[in-house]
This record gives structure tokens, sequence and C-alpha cells, in this order.
């Protein structure tokens, strides 16, 4: 049975991971690489790196590390952030990434997700969506979640998965940073109408969440969260070994 | 020195990386020259079975690759490139295989139960039907990653590891020094690592 995978997420500007980052033995807590090794270490099943950078000089810089971080840590990657046109997609692909994420480069130009699924397979394709209720249904938020596109989450992430999307990451803007657990109503939602992977992220607290997660809806895949992993409010092993003793299927390490 | 056989499928970055750090010389190559003075051949593969095995004959490293297994040379397929070692693959019509593994390459859809997502994606556990030297540093149930649609399958004889979904899918094959993992081992952490230093340790014909 496959296990059901705990995702930490890096946001990297200037080839430094931002929003600050507090563990001890870390010599370097703002090094992309020291942390996914820390993290790939800890039983992280894959890790993602989520480019906000802006300029040619960051975008150089972010490909280096990944390259580095290919080299030493040997679990999947998943590469966001800037991500435009198939350029792009070859762009990170070559570095070392496993998969793409895709999320305002799909929403200026839909026909991004099938051009880069016929050229790298559905597997390495995934649509990341961040969405908020509006008006009773789930809105597509673009530009980092600040600006309502007004399109239907649910039927964007349908079109996406036909299109060739072989992943969904689900962020809900309603339940981010709150703390209060995933936004399992919303996830639900996406879970009835896509049959490809679905990785839930936003609102995740405590270890809890994730065991009402996986518990409450069984086809949801991965959880993905940040900074309580970062903060160690979090720790990914007894994370994990408390999901394993509530018979989630888990890959301990 | 393992070659990895480059014949322009995939990318084969954490591939070499992660035989670097099990401390192999690990060569990136098309060359049969090469080919023929290594100590281990590395089969790698992703993408369609019918555009891979066409790349391989196109080279002439089919050949080189059958030559060399036929010699006793170790040789390790990787995803596609395990796929690569059976006699045919019914993947978008009817390809044939190198040969060295006797099986198919069947879809998976068929075989796993309503609701199994495909492709089979994500960590899952290895089950061990025999002992074999490639896996002598895993325990039963660790995991590894997978990536595929299809499977090998009449390959029983010969199946070496296995891994539940639904059905046990063909997780690793072996027959003498010809050697086959569907998973990704450079994807698969610590327990992929250790199956690679393995593969590397192994002397000669097992």
């Amino acid at each position: 049975m496959i296990a059901k995978r705990i995702i930490p997420c890096l946001d990297v500007k200037n080839g430094r991971v931002v929003k600050g980052v507090n563990f001890q033995g870390l010599s370097d807590v703002s090094s992309p690489v020291e942390l996914a090794r820390y993290y790939s270490d800890c039983g992280a099943d894959e890790l993602v790196f989520y480019d906000i950078t802006a300029s040619a000089e960051g975008r150089a810089l972010f490909t280096d590390i990944l390259t580095e971080t290919a080299a030493t840590v040997f679990i999947p990657l998943t590469v966001g952030g800037g991500i435009n046109t198939v350029e792009d997609f070859d762009r990170v692909l070559k570095c070392g990434a496993d998969k793409v994420s895709v999320n305002s480069g799909a929403i200026r130009d839909p026909s991004l997700i099938r051009q880069a699924a016929e050229r790298y397979g559905d597997q390495c394709v995934v649509l990341s969506v961040d969405a908020k209720r509006v008006d009773g249904t789930f809105h597509v938020f673009a530009k980092g979640g600040r600006e309502d596109t007004g399109m239907d989450a649910i039927q964007w992430i349908r079109a996406g998965v036909q299109n060739g999307a072989g992943e969904i990451v689900l962020n809900s803007i309603d339940t981010d940073g709150v703390k209060g657990g995933f936004d399992l109503e919303m996830l639900q939602a996406v879970c009835e109408v896509v049959d490809v992977p679905v990785i839930a992220s936003g609102g995740a607290g405590r270890a809890e969440h994730f065991v009402t997660l996986f518990e409450t809806l069984p086809k949801v895949d991965a959880g993905l969260a940040a900074s309580i992993f970062h903060f160690g409010e979090v720790s990914i092993p007894e994370l994990k070994r408390t999901l394993a003793s509530r018979g989630i299927p888990m890959r301990l390490v | 020195m393992i070659a990895i056989v480059d014949y322009g499928v995939g990318n084969l970055f954490s591939l070499t990386c992660s035989l670097r750090a099990v401390g192999a010389e690990a060569a990136v190559t098309g060359d049969p020259a090469v080919l023929e003075k290594a100590d281990k051949i590395i089969l790698p593969g992703v993408g369609a079975f019918g555009d891979a095995a066409a790349l391989l004959r196109r080279n002439g490293l089919d050949k080189t690759v059958t030559r060399l297994a036929g010699q006793g040379k170790p040789l390790l397929g990787i995803c596609l490139g395990m796929q690569l070692l059976f006699d045919y693959s019914t993947e978008y019509g009817h390809h044939e295989g190198l040969g060295l593994i006797p099986g198919s390459i069947q879809p998976i859809r068929p075989v796993v139960p309503a609701g199994y997502k495909v492709p089979h994606i994500g960590w899952n556990a290895l089950h061990f039907p025999r002992p074999h030297p490639l896996f002598r540093y895993l325990t039963e149930g660790d995991c590894v990653y997978f990536v595929h649609s299809f499977y090998g399958t009449d390959c029983a004889a010969h199946t070496i590891a296995t891994a539940e979904y639904g059905p046990e899918l063909t997780a690793a094959v072996a027959k003498d020094n010809v050697w086959g993992v569907q998973f990704h081992p450079e994807k698969s952490g610590k327990v992929g690592l250790n199956i690679l230093r393995a593969f590397c340790e192994e002397v000669g014909v097992c």
C-alpha cells in the first residue's frame, strides 16, 4: 500500500530560505541545501522548493542551490515558483527537480499544463491552486492569493487534470496560517472530481490535524506544511510515528 | 567503474550523484568501448517503452548491452531500464525488449482495484519472496519510490521483490547477473542508496 506523504515546503529567495528557521544543530539555517538534507534525514517523503525570487540573478542562484540539493538529497524534489513556460520546466528539471509545480503560469496560459505533460509526462506536472470561499463557492486566487480570478476552483482543477496535471496541491487561503487544521470541506470537494494524487496544504498546526486529514479523507495522499516544521512545532519523525500508530500507512526511517 | 548507459532518455543527474554518494565511480556513456571496459552496467530509463527501445537500437547499444550481459557482466536495469530487460511490452503496441528476463510488460490499470490511482506513484513497501544480494542491507517492509503505469508479468521465477498495490506488483527481478528494479533507488533515500551500495559491492556473477 502506498504510504501517505509528509512534505515540508521551503520558500527560497535569492538562494536562501526565507521565513526564519529555528533548528538546533544546523550551522546555516537559511541554507536550502542544509535544510533539505536535514528534512530528508528526518524522514520527509518529498521536498517542495518554492522560488519566490523576482530577479534573473536570483533565478540563477535558485537553480544552483537546486543542483546542489539534488546532488546530495535522494528523495523526490518538487519545484515551483516562476514556472511560466515549458522552458522553465526544462530549466529546473535539468537541475534535478523530479516534478514541477505550476500555479499563476497556468492561469495566464492554461495550455502550459498540456504542453508540459506531453513533453515530460503527467507524473511530472503538479497543478498548485490557491483557493478561497467566495459567495458559497471556491474561487481560484492568483498572485500569491491576492487576486480573485473569479474562476471556480473545482472546475479549474478538473480541467487541469484533463489537460495532464498528474498531481494537485490544494492550498486553502481560508485555513492557511490559522493553524486550526486542514480545509477538509474544500479538499473533499476536490477529491470527488479528480483521480490523481491530492496534496493538502494550509492550516496544519499540530500532529492531530494530519491524523484528522488522513482519517477523514482517505483519498488525500499527502500533507504539506512549512512553518510548523521549520519552527519545530511539529517534528516530522514524531508526526510519522503518531500517524503510523493510528493505522495510517507511513514510511518510517 | 560503473557505466550508466546514456541513450538519450531521461535525466541521469540524480542517478550519477547517488552512485557517487555510495563511493562508486560512475560514468555516463553511450560509447560501447566504455561499456566494454566497465565493471558493471546500469540501464536507466523513463518515458515510453517503444521510444526507449528504438533509441537503444538506433545506437546499437542493445546489442552491446545484451552481449556483455551474456558474458556475465553485472547489469542493473532501473525503472523503464528494468522493463527493457524483458521479452516485450504491450505499451502502445507490441515492442520487443532485450529478452534477458523472461516475461512481458503489461499495464497496471486492469489488475488494480477501482479507486487505485495509476500511475502507481509514491513510496511503497517491498516484500521479498526470496533473499537476494541486492537487498542484503534491507528489511522486509522498507519503502522505496515508484513511478510507473506498466509492470513486469509472467516472471514469478525471477521475481526478487514485490510491492502491494491491490495485487503484488513486480518490484525487482534477477536472473544470474542481470538484475532490475521497477522503482527509483536514486530517489528512495537511505534505503535506495543501500540497494545501489549492494549492487556496487557485488562481485561478478551471483
